[in-house]
């Protein structure tokens, strides 16, 4: 296809964080572009643009997905939840606390992409072992080998979330 | 990193993507998951002209079973298999699908679209090698039913017709005296294997290998199955002297590339630690015993 034709528009209406949005864009897209170009949600990160990193997970309709790898056509009339969605009120979430308090992050490039896949764990399992915490965010790659602390912060805000 | 433009088409049905698939021609792409295809058209390494959008058809993700055989639908993910009743009964599927990438990809990533990349890293090729698995696939002359031997032809390349849409996959369910395994070995969940191998062995009476099915992944431009290691078995108690040849011959039947993942031979040595592993974890379930499989990663 040539670039000297007219490049093609698509009209989608995407949920995020419970608020719809309808928006013409191009079939390239990527959702992650989507939720950082189009609604200056800069919270979900693009690490290494190719499926690896994880830095880039939200939920999409209930499930943990990394954004960089769907078409945000391929996310019309579908619920997002971003990083930005975890906060309620003003309260930060468990997962958020404990990471903060357990120093479950250094340099927190990847920390975005860390909550969105412990969150989808303990919303699935709410008393999950080490090794499900290990194998919930093995897609989720942390490059300041901060790993051991992020354990003890999940496990941290599980044990939370059920004492409240 | 933006894609090179294209035009989108959202399917509604597979006729409509059969359609779709014969109006835009050689260089239109069906788009299932992605996982595959996104990365690939990121990376330029694949620029369709058209992108026809099978994810909203309704009737592609099924997973039926019955006494006789199984049906999964192209559009099934890996996390739906891996969570479906027929990774339970029939244990080398739970570990294929649970062994593929990270919980993030298998949300996305389906059956068909491992099958339809031709991508001999992906798992789904090798793994229904080992289950003798059949094709279906619909085109603007109807259905054809393809063996899974020879499907996969070339780096890439599968026999489906540009016009052809992948629609699912059905396999024999293996007799009660039957066990699988497929096991692979990656650098980190979401790499792409080095390599894996896939057994389903039938026993006799105590240790006699009455029938057995060997494939190898990530081992070759193609899944390898690996029918003179079958021979070697076919027959034959399994004794550890069996056992070894077997592996020697399924190693042999490997092609396995240099490249990022290892050299030729570091994935020889691998590939035959593998075969073994799923050889011992096969026969062990064929006798009823509970055997945790997946791959394998530092």
């Amino acid at each position: 296809m040539s670039t000297t034709e007219a490049v093609e528009q698509i009209e989608v209406d995407i949920t995020v964080n419970g608020q719809s949005y309808q928006r013409v864009i191009e079939p390239r897209l990527l959702l992650v572009q989507f939720l950082r170009e189009e609604l200056r949600l800069t919270g979900t990160h693009i690490g290494c643009d190719t499926t690896y990193c994880g830095a880039c997970t939200v939920m999409l309709n209930g499930k943990p997905v990394k954004s960089c790898t769907v078409l945000s056509v391929q996310a019309d009339q579908g619920e997002i939840m971003t990083v930005e969605g975890l906060e309620q009120d003003g309260e930060l979430h468990p997962l958020q606390t404990a990471f903060s308090e357990h120093h479950g992050l250094q340099c927190g490039y990847c920390t975005p992409g860390m909550l969105m896949s412990s969150y989808a764990l303990l919303a699935a399992n709410p008393k999950p072992s080490q090794k499900e915490i290990r194998r919930a965010i093995a897609g989720n790659l942390c490059r300041c080998t901060g790993y051991h602390n992020i354990f003890i912060a999940i496990d941290a805000a599980a044990k939370a979330i059920q004492d409240s | 990193m933006y894609p090179a433009p294209f035009r989108y088409h959202r399917a509604g049905s597979i006729q409509e993507a059969v359609s779709l698939m014969s109006e835009y021609g050689d260089d239109a792409r069906a788009l299932a998951g992605g996982q595959t295809l996104l990365v690939l058209m990121k990376l330029r390494f694949e620029e369709p002209s058209d992108l026809v959008d099978l994810g909203c058809i309704p009737e592609m993700s099924y997973i039926d079973h019955d006494d006789r055989e199984v049906r999964i639908g192209a559009l099934a993910t890996h996390a739906a298999i891996a969570q479906s009743p027929v990774a339970e009964m029939i244990p080398i599927v739970g570990d294929c699908a649970n062994g593929i990438a990270d919980v993030q990809v298998r949300n996305r990533g389906t059956i068909g679209g491992s099958l339809a990349s031709g991508d001999p890293s992906c798992d789904w090729p090798a793994l229904l090698h080992t289950l003798d698995a059949e094709i279906l696939c619909e085109g603007p002359d109807g259905q054809r039913i393809l063996p899974i031997e020879g499907f996969v032809e070339d780096l890439y390349q599968t026999v489906l017709a540009p016009n052809e849409i992948l629609t699912g996959v059905r396999f024999k369910r293996p007799p009660a005296n039957s066990g699988g395994a497929y096991v692979g070995f990656k650098r980190c969940a979401p790499a792409y294997p080095t390599a894996t191998a896939g057994v389903q062995i039938t026993l006799a009476d105590g240790d006699l290998c009455q029938d057995v099915r060997i494939a190898l992944g990530s081992a070759g431009l193609t899944p390898i199955h690996a029918t003179d290691a079958e021979k070697v078995l076919r027959g034959k108690p399994l004794s550890a002297k069996v056992i070894d040849q077997a592996t020697e011959a399924a190693v042999s039947a490997a092609e396995p590339v240099e490249d990022m993942r290892g050299s030729e031979a570091f994935k020889r040595s691998v590939l035959a630690v593998l075969v073994k592993r799923a050889i011992d974890a096969a026969t062990r379930r064929c006798k009823g015993e509970k055997v945790e499989m997946s791959h394998e990663y530092y």
